[in-house]
């Protein structure tokens, strides 16, 4: 499933004195299979952009299409298929964890599933719902507990399942790991490569503001400022751009800082900036030249 | 005096299900002027601490008291938390009214400062957060970012004698992490205003004078950036990490590039990678 935009426009309170125009001719295509980063300054537009995806903010003005689903038809039509592009683009907002209600792990799940199956038995409800949970790494021990006996890694990734558990082909996630402390956040990508490794989640899309981390698992990104899309491209040629991520309040990836500075000193690295990548040829640099 | 101190503190939230102590026979001390980075897993008692700070939960045994005020006398609590300033983990929490500059209006409007002078203050913290430009804004229109930014201007509008910033730059673009960590430095350092920064960024904790890490109840370790940073397995046991330029100068090294202890931010790192690779 694509995911094509084009001349996307919004506005919030139009007609009023505090209009702010978030989006401003957005056009951006996220090809089936990437693992696809937004990036922005504070208030840039991700998180407006993203809600589009899947119809929580209608589109208006402009193209936007999510698979075979045109979002930007007429809206009577595009809300009769609202059920089925949230089936299929699950979206997981920004601290998660602070909507899960249910009593036990295992509910708070099953609800996830049963919005968009209703009609669903016992059994079936009960696969899904152990089937999101192992993905993300959760046992059989935690079905009966509360939610709020988990740790905050463990909260978020039971708010992932939830999502997952209705088999999206897109997961959206905004900010997923922020909040969360360095060994979570490890475990938290590392699960999310996982999916997207065994094509369980076909496409992912993530809103970040740490740029090493957005160059280490994207394979593409897009940059927003003030409602537009400034950069778009692989990691390695956005992250070339030192200065101008400066001045877009972004900055770069430490090893695309390093690799600016040995450039300063004469010293040209080719690398696309992954650590593997540049600490590989650093050695080799330094191997053959000393 | 000291600004903050805990002695031999224990902390559970209710016992009807048994749940363990969060905090057991915990002690700390944090001098006044100090700018200390709180580190520890999720869960293992960071928020909790600052609640305790600021009298908003009460030790189930031993004393925490704040400028030598115990939390735990009722009399003291309004003059603790007028000089223990605290933003919260998630700022849909901490919004009190609905447009930003009554927002950050609440708090000097709250102890009791004249006209002229809560105007100064909130001037001053709109400014350098950035936020001027929202001053009319309601705050529940605003991007999670802009949102975190007014709870600190509210913060700031206090004039705190201490600070308590709880993950409080999580949803900032990384320019807006380091302005404000400028600004809480600058105020730190002109002021005397102790600091104490929660935070997950290890590249934060860096720039501390003083590094202390909770786990398991207690204070794990306590120490300048590069004793704490040095201390690998328990950075490793606490769920910690080195900051990303220790892990690649490590990896560099270990690839047998000669550069040396003490890397521990981006700058010193380029330094000595430039220097080295100059030279052959
Ligand atoms: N509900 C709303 N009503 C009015 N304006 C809004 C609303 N939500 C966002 N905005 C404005 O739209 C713009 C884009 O906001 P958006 O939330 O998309 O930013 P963002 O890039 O996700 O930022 P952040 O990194 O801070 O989350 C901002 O100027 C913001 O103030
Ligand atoms: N209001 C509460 N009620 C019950 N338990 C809580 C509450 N707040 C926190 N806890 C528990 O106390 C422990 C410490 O939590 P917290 O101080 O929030 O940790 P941190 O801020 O380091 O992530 C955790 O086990 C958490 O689940
Ligand atoms: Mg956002
Ligand atoms: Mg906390």
């Amino acid at each position: 499933m694509r995911i094509v935009a084009e001349n996307l426009n919004f506005t919030y309170n139009k007609k009023s004195k505090f209009a702010v125009d978030a989006l401003k001719d957005v056009s951006l295509t996220i090809e089936e299979g990437s693992f696809f980063g937004i990036i922005g300054h504070t208030g840039s537009g991700k998180s407006t952009f993203i809600q589009h995806l899947n119809g929580l903010i209608p589109v208006e003005n402009g193209r936007l299409t999510v698979g075979d689903i045109d979002l930007s038809g007429k809206q009577k039509e595009v809300k009769k298929r609202y059920k089925e592009l949230r089936a299929k683009v699950g979206m997981v907002f920004q601290y998660p964890e602070y909507q899960l209600f249910a009593e036990t792990v295992f509910e708070d799940v099953a609800f996830g599933y049963r919005n968009f199956f209703p009609d669903a038995q016992p059994d079936e409800v009960k696969t899904a719902v152990f089937g999101a949970l192992s993905l993300l790494g959760l046992g059989a021990e935690y079905l009966d507990k509360s939610p709020l006996d988990l740790s905050g890694g463990q909260k978020r990734r039971v708010a992932i399942a939830g999502v997952l558990v209705s088999n999206p082909e897109v997961l959206v996630l905004d900010e997923p790991v922020a909040g969360l402390d360095p060994a979570g956040k490890n475990e938290l990508m590392a699960l999310l490569h996982k999916l997207h490794d065994s094509k369980r989640v076909k496409t992912i899309v993530i809103v970040s503001h740490d740029m090493d981390e957005v160059c280490e698992n994207c394979t593409d990104v897009a940059v927003f400022s003030e409602g537009q899309i400034v950069f778009k491209g692989k990691p390695e040629e956005v992250f070339k751009n030192v200065e101008q991520m400066n001045d877009l309040r972004l900055g770069v990836p430490v090893t695309s800082f390093l690799t600016d500075e040995l450039k300063k000193i004469g010293v040209d690295i080719d690398t696309d900036f992954t650590q593997k990548d540049f600490i590989e040829k650093i050695a080799s640099h330094y191997k053959n030249n000393k | 005096m000291q600004a903050i101190e805990f002695k031999n503190v224990s902390f559970s939230y209710g016992s009807e299900d048994g749940r363990s102590e969060v905090l057991k026979n915990f002690s700390l001390t944090i001098k006044q002027g100090s700018f200390v980075a709180l580190l520890g897993r999720n869960g293992s008692g960071k928020s909790t601490c600052a609640k305790l700070i600021n009298g908003l939960l009460i030790p189930n045994e031993g004393t925490v008291t704040v400028f030598g005020m115990s939390t735990a006398e009722k009399d003291n609590l309004f003059e603790i938390r007028k000089r223990a300033g605290m933003v919260f983990q998630n700022p849909d929490n901490q919004q009190i009214a609905s447009i930003v500059e009554d927002d950050v209006a609440f708090g000097p409007e709250n102890i009791g400062l004249d006209r002229e002078e809560i105007k100064k203050r909130i001037d001053f913290a709109l400014k350098v957060t950035g936020t001027e430009g929202f001053r009319d804004s309601q705050v529940a229109r605003l991007s999670g970012g802009q949102k975190q930014r007014v709870a600190i201007a509210g913060a700031i509008a206090i004039s705190p004698d201490i600070l308590i910033l709880d993950e409080s730059t999580s949803m900032l673009d990384p320019k807006g992490r380091q302005e404000v960590m400028h600004v809480v430095r600058t105020l730190n350092k002109e002021k005397g205003m102790t600091v104490i920064d929660i935070t997950h960024y290890m590249d934060e904790a860096v720039e501390a004078d003083e590094v202390l890490i909770l786990g398991d109840g207690v204070v794990k370790a306590q120490g300048s950036p590069d004793e704490i940073f040095a201390k690998k397995d328990i950075i490793a046991e606490c769920g910690l990490e080195l900051p990303r330029s220790a892990k690649i100068a490590e990896s560099l090294k270990k690839a047998g590039l000669p550069l040396g202890d003490g890397i521990l931010t981006k700058e010193s790192l380029s330094e000595r990678l430039c220097e080295l690779l100059r030279k052959i």
